[in-house]
């Protein structure tokens, strides 16, 4: 949109600086940090070669956020960490300050507005996860109502550090999984190939694009009333839903048939074992809003589980390494089954290549 | 789980309070019996706070997301469509959301997004943040997402004909907008020296200069597919670099782990030898810790450089002085081949002068150029590596071969050798 009023000229800036939104005890001790401790949860103490230390206390938020949210984090660091805060990437917030007489004041006040205190060290932090219904254009579910209603069950693991090591959830509307990968994650799965449109399809959808998005190529070219369209190979499909992403008159979301399935033992840290990404071990639960208490109870039985038998410092995919998987299915009540087995490249790689075994 | 919530772990919700954003007769909002229910509990809710702004401002646009979301939860599906807006000169940064139902829900007929690179790091103070929540109330809905999974400060919920004002009033301001599409995409960075004691490099410096140097192809996407970096000051990867960019700028050192014996002994002191052998040495990836006279000793030839032990023992150890990057490529999730982790392409590069950041732009624009001239439309770099070869992708880009680079030599005897 172009006004013919505009008398601005763009400055293409690129990322905001970040040297002015830094505490001025942050900038004197830039890159000299000594060591670090944590207190109690939720508080961070660092401190430099220069001897100076500062606190951090580290909340909770509900990531969509509104102005009248922000400008209340804003009056907290006004108040006591002089006008500066920051993000973590997983969504809390952090308040910086010098004065370790302003962090008491600072959780209570921050715990009063219903932001709880917490997230750090071995606890169960926020959850990385997607737009959902609010926003999105290709969502099955709504990924930040799934979210608050399981970080409602699991709040007080948020607040305490009393797992084995840190456990990172996300949650995602579609099979694409832009929530990422998590030690415990949650991600539709979708059941039936896309439903076309195909008076729409011609008119909305470049074919080739459609036809190249497909991983199994499952998708040709066909001629419907005499228009130009596309089929789907229902035997050959793998429901992932990427054709609809390329082609909205492909549509794979359905309210019954787009269900949950739960994902665990990713990780991006190289602490210990390398990144690993996540494996699938319950599936078919149903979409179920506004409370999702199928996925909420998964999620608590694995997160019983690991936080009863993992040892210090073991991740979930850890802790299902050196138990196996035969255990973690009877110590979780899950229950493993053929479509837990991977059918797709390289899949072998997945397939026990030995003779250990567990009985 | 101890502690948790009984009814939000059986999903009923029986709270007192539940709606009291006061959607009754007669106020501005229309009921939303769903959505009330996300008012239980004890973690924030974005439903109250939607409900809470929507009353204060009176935006038809809020009352009219609210009803769509709500239709949403009881039709259980989503109904936004994607379209075309920007902003002068730019072909990217805002994302278009046209509701599919605007005869039912026409105040939600159009709920725009606009993305806004932050600073590196995430940092704010609170002069930045209210200016920019003053503009964004002023022309959009009031709704922020803080912050997107690319790192972006998501404004969401502007009409097309309120976005050049908009974004003009936040230029002004010093904010721009990020990615979309298939260009350079905004970058994420952990908090690296600014706090952390495991900070390898100047994480937040390099995310700057190259997201400035790349800026042209920010806003205008010219390239295969998106492509992401981010930049984590130590193997610990707080940005979840290695999966989720193309780019993976992960702070290391080359030399060996610095430790401070006293406080070895006061950490052994404190936590008993038994802690020292079943939390660090035992966890030790590559066995490179031993007991020596019950003294830890730490074999630098058989480091991995994996951050375990420094982890657990911060005041004790940490990383070595020869500090520096490595570059892992191709990170990326599910769409379309499937989940890959980044892959070591650069093991070490020092990056403290601005001539080592000069050198390792000059590289990235090389990678760029051979993905430009091999990958295919909608293919991320990491699918044109595995689809051509890492090692027709080392010639192109010239690199040179290292052993870091692969798990393992090859076991697939059928190649062809240049003799």
């Amino acid at each position: 949109m172009s006004s013919p009023e505009r008398t601005w000229k763009t400055i293409e800036s690129g990322p905001h600086p970040y040297e002015e939104a830094l505490h001025p005890v942050v900038r004197k001790n830039y890159g000299k940090w000594k060591y670090h401790e944590i207190p109690k949860p939720g508080v961070l103490k660092h401190v430099a070669e220069s001897g100076d230390a500062i606190y951090t206390v580290r909340a909770g938020t509900q990531r969509q956020d509104t102005v009248d949210t922000v400008r209340t984090l804003c009056d907290i660091a006004d108040k006591y960490t002089d006008g500066y805060l920051r993000f973590t990437v997983r969504n809390n917030v952090e308040f910086i300050t010098p004065n370790e007489e302003n962090v008491e004041p600072m959780i209570s006040e921050l715990e009063s507005l219903g932001f709880p205190v917490g997230g750090t060290g071995m606890c169960v932090s926020s959850v990385a996860h997607t737009q959902g219904w609010l926003h999105c254009d290709i969502p099955a579910t709504d990924a930040s109502g799934v979210v608050k209603s399981m970080m409602d069950a699991v709040y007080n693991e948020f607040k305490d550090m009393r797992m084995p090591n840190k456990v990172r959830l996300s949650t995602s509307c579609c099979s694409i999984n832009c929530g990422g990968q998590a030690d415990i994650a949650v991600v539709v799965k979708h059941t039936r190939p896309p439903r076309i449109n195909h008076e729409h399809l011609s008119q909305i959808c470049e074919l080739p694009k459609a036809v190249a998005r497909c991983p199994v190529a499952a998708i040709r070219p066909t001629v419907v009333n005499g228009q130009k369209s596309l089929m789907v190979d229902e035997a050959k499909c793998i429901c992932c839903g990427a054709c609809f992403g390329a082609c909205p008159a492909m549509e794979i979301n359905h309210p019954e048939h787009s269900k949950f399935a739960i994902w665990v033992g990713g990780k991006n840290s190289n602490a210990r074992s390398k990144p690993s990404t996540m494996s699938i071990v319950a599936h078919n639960l149903p979409n179920n809003p506004p409370r999702w208490p199928e996925v909420t109870d998964v999620i608590g039985r694995i997160l019983g589980a690991y936080k009863e038998g993992g040892r210090p410092w073991e991740r979930v995919g850890e802790w299902i390494n050196r138990i196996g998987w035969k255990r973690f299915f009877d110590e979780t009540g899950l229950v493993f089954d053929e479509d837990m087995i991977d059918s797709y490249r390289h899949a072998r790689t997945t397939f026990n290549q030995s003779a250990h075994v567990r009985f | 789980m101890e502690g948790a919530n009984e009814g939000a772990l059986k999903g009923a919700c029986h709270c007192e309070g539940c709606g009291s954003g006061g959607n009754g007769e007669g106020k501005f909002l229309n009921p939303t019996p769903m959505l009330d229910q996300l008012e239980c509990g004890p973690w924030p809710s974005f439903i109250t706070g939607f409900k809470e702004l929507a009353q204060r401002t009176e935006k038809p646009m809020l009352r009219g997301v609210l009803d769509q979301l709500e239709y949403s939860y009881n039709t259980r599906m989503g109904y936004w469509k994607g379209g075309l807006v920007t902003v002068d000169g730019y072909g990217a940064g805002i994302i278009t959301r046209y509701s599919m139902i605007k005869d039912k829900f026409p105040e939600a007929a159009e709920f725009h997004t606009m993305r806004i690179q932050p600073a590196p790091g995430l940092h704010y103070n609170t002069k930045m943040l209210r200016e920019l929540c003053d503009i964004w109330e002023k022309y959009g809905s009031g709704i922020i997402t803080l912050h997107g999974q690319t790192g972006d400060i998501m404004l969401q919920g502007i009409e097309q004909d309120k976005v050049q004002e908009c974004f003009d009033e936040l230029n002004k301001k010093g904010w721009d907008l990020g990615g979309a599409g298939a260009g350079m995409r905004t970058g994420v960075s952990c908090i690296g020296p600014g706090r952390c004691d495991n900070a390898c490099y100047d994480n937040l410096k390099l995310h700057l200069k190259a997201l400035k140097h790349f800026v042209g192809q920010v806003h205008r996407p010219e390239w295969n597919y998106k492509l992401k970096f981010k930049f984590s000051g130590c193997p610990n990867d707080c940005t979840n670099a290695i999966m989720r960019s193309d780019l993976a700028v992960i702070g290391t050192w080359r030399d060996a782990i610095q430790v401070d014996r006293d406080e070895v002994r006061a950490w052994v002191d404190e936590k008993g030898v038994e802690a020292l052998v079943n939390n660090v040495i035992n966890h030790c990836p590559t066995k490179a810790i031993s007991l020596r006279d019950s003294e830890m000793e730490i074999e630098a030839r058989d480091c991995v450089r994996c951050m375990h032990c420094i982890n657990v023992m911060p005041k004790a150890l940490s990383p070595g002085r020869e500090r520096g990057i490595s570059l892992l490529m191709g990170g990326k999730n599910t769409l379309k081949v499937g989940v890959n982790m980044g892959s070591m392409i650069v093991p070490f590069m020092k990056m403290e002068s601005d001539e080592d950041i000069g050198e390792f732009l000059d590289l990235i624009e090389e990678i760029i150029d051979w993905w430009d001239d091999n990958g295919l439309d909608h293919e991320r770099i990491g699918e044109t590596i595995e689809r051509v070869g890492l090692k027709q992708f080392i010639e192109g880009a010239g690199l040179e071969t290292d052993i870091n680079m692969v798990s393992r030599p090859r076991d697939n005897p059928y190649f062809k050798a240049k003799y």
